[in-house]
């Protein structure tokens, strides 16, 4: 498929990204820049320095809120995105609110009880909705490690075993592989319809 | 009995088993999982009566920090 006709497809498709940190950031801004028409970019935290060294935010903006920062960084790559920025903090209710026109839903939380509170309200409000999670992508090198699993709608992104720790930090290259293949697994979803 | 599980084959040599037993008998020890029957989700609550017999695909996903 000739890459107008890719644009084309995503033009009309919306995509749901909940958290805009290191996953949320890097694949929101992937997505962008194929020309998925619309993103929902949901956070409630603020930029810090400590971020940069994974997030898709510029040193300007530390202090700034993630969400209509991440809108900002989107919009100057590709105007042609509408982006929602939604500061919040998301619960079982507004997820289902606020994600219910979604075609595909990334999960880009950073605690484990998040990630699973948004999983399984997804899991059942919208069992027909795919679902595209990021677990385990703390440290460096392993490549071979990070793979897709898929659990029918469900498609989990990552080593499934590296927790995020002061021993075991997130970083650039092992964050932003898994963002991208988050990326490109929606990308997959999207255009096989 | 035979099930999927994780995407993989496995034999057990009990012919039924709840979600909970599993979990004991694989030693899955993270604190937080996500558990789905044949594409089903099953709450934590419903874990220790949600039973698994021959032929079903069972998931069970730990939760681990870093996004």
């Amino acid at each position: 498929m000739k890459f107008d006709a890719i644009k084309k497809l995503l033009s009309s498709k919306t995509v749901g990204i909940a958290g805009c940190g290191g996953l949320g950031s890097n694949c929101a801004v992937a997505l962008a820049r194929v020309g998925v028409g619309n993103i929902i970019v949901v956070d409630f935290d603020v930029i810090e320095k400590s971020n940069l060294n994974r997030q898709y935010y510029f040193y300007d903006q530390i202090g700034k809120k993630k969400s209509t920062t991440l809108k900002e960084n989107i919009n100057k790559i590709n105007p042609e995105v509408n982006v929602i920025a939604i500061d919040k903090k998301l619960d079982s209710e507004s997820i289902t609110e606020t994600f219910k026109d979604c075609n595909v839903i990334v999960e880009a939380f950073d605690k484990a009880e998040t990630k699973q509170m948004l999983i399984e309200t997804v899991l059942e409000n919208f069992p027909d909705k795919a679902i595209v999670s990021g677990i385990g992508m703390a440290g460096w090198g392993d490549n071979s490690s990070i793979k897709t699993v898929q659990h029918n709608n469900l498609f989990i992104c990552g080593d499934q075993k590296s927790e995020v720790s002061e021993d075991n930090p997130p970083l650039a290259p092992r964050v932003g592989v898994v963002a991208n293949m988050q990326a490109n697994k929606v990308l997959e979803i999207l255009l096989r319809k | 009995m035979k099930i999927i599980l994780n995407n993989r084959e496995e034999i057990f040599k009990v012919d039924k088993l709840t979600i909970d037993e599993l979990i004991k008998l694989k030693n899955f020890s993270f604190r937080l999982l996500v558990t789905k029957i044949n594409g089903e989700l099953v709450k934590k609550e419903n874990r220790g009566n949600a039973i698994i017999v021959e032929g079903d695909t069972v998931a069970v996903i730990h939760m681990i920090s870093g996004g």
